[in-house]
């Protein structure tokens, strides 16, 4: 049980997070490390790939928050891939669909940023 | 081996792990292989496997907790039951952040949240000599 978490850069000022594994209590300080290093470098605008995301918990749910909550302290945004339906469910079910772009596919996520 | 697997009821499992994040997983493990037994769907499986898992993080990220967590599965006519608690001393952990910062409040309320939502009935007991005591139900429908 493992989080593989690769940083690349994109169009304009954005970064793109791939995400692949799982993400739980004891993987979310890794994803969070990665998120927040962008963030303190300026990064401000983030697309963050969760197609290869196989499971999330709360606990992965408070790290996009934390980070969605810090770019938007610096007029940011994140916005997020999944075409999971058992993790889109966690954010219909939690209510994140409202506070988060999510969208099928990179592009759309990108072009929603810039 | 390969004989197709029959929905057994009136089993209890029980497992004990080290109150540790590391091994949350293998509580995901063994609830997803028993639900799977008891034929729920891939959906209910992954409410289910969510739902322990979040009774499991809620516990560790407690101040004080046990050294073991306790979870036991009975299989049930109609339902699956799960009972996670946690064992052995409740004294503060080594680790136990100053003040919680605003994202780790949330997220505790968000696992209670979800376990609320996704089974079906819900009991939490939390003592701080005793430790924490959640049961929770997830029914099957067909």
């Amino acid at each position: 049980m493992d989080i593989k978490v690769n940083v690349r850069e994109s169009a304009g000022d954005c970064y793109v997070v791939d995400l692949a594994g799982e993400i739980d209590v004891y993987t979310s300080p890794k994803v969070k490390d990665a998120i927040g290093e962008l963030i303190d470098r300026g990064v401000y605008n983030l697309v963050i790939n969760l197609e290869k995301v196989r499971y999330i918990d709360s606990t992965g749910l408070g790290v996009l928050i934390g980070g969605l909550k810090r770019v938007r302290e610096h007029g940011g945004s994140v916005n997020l891939v999944c075409t999971n339906p058992q993790i889109k469910k966690i954010f219909d079910i939690t209510g994140l669909v409202k506070i988060f772009g999510i969208f099928e596919d990179e592009d759309s996520a990108m072009k929603a940023l810039v | 081996m390969n004989q197709p697997v029959e929905a057994a009821t009136g089993d209890t499992v029980e497992l004990h792990i080290p109150c540790r994040a590391e091994w949350v997983a293998l509580a995901r493990l063994a609830v997803s292989a028993i639900a799977n037994r008891l034929k729920l769907t891939i959906e209910e499986i992954e409410d289910v496997k969510l739902a322990v898992a979040e009774a499991c993080t809620s516990i560790i990220q407690q101040d004080a907790h046990g050294e073991t967590l306790a979870l036991t599965f009975e299989t049930m006519p109609g339902a699956l039951r799960v009972h996670v608690r946690d064992t052995g001393s409740h004294e503060l952990r080594a680790e136990a952040p100053s003040a919680m910062d605003y994202d780790e409040a949330r997220v505790v309320g968000l696992g209670v949240f979800l376990i609320r939502t996704l089974m079906d009935e819900v009991s939490y007991d939390q003592h701080p000599e005793r430790g924490t005591d959640l049961v929770m139900v997830k029914r099957i429908v067909r």
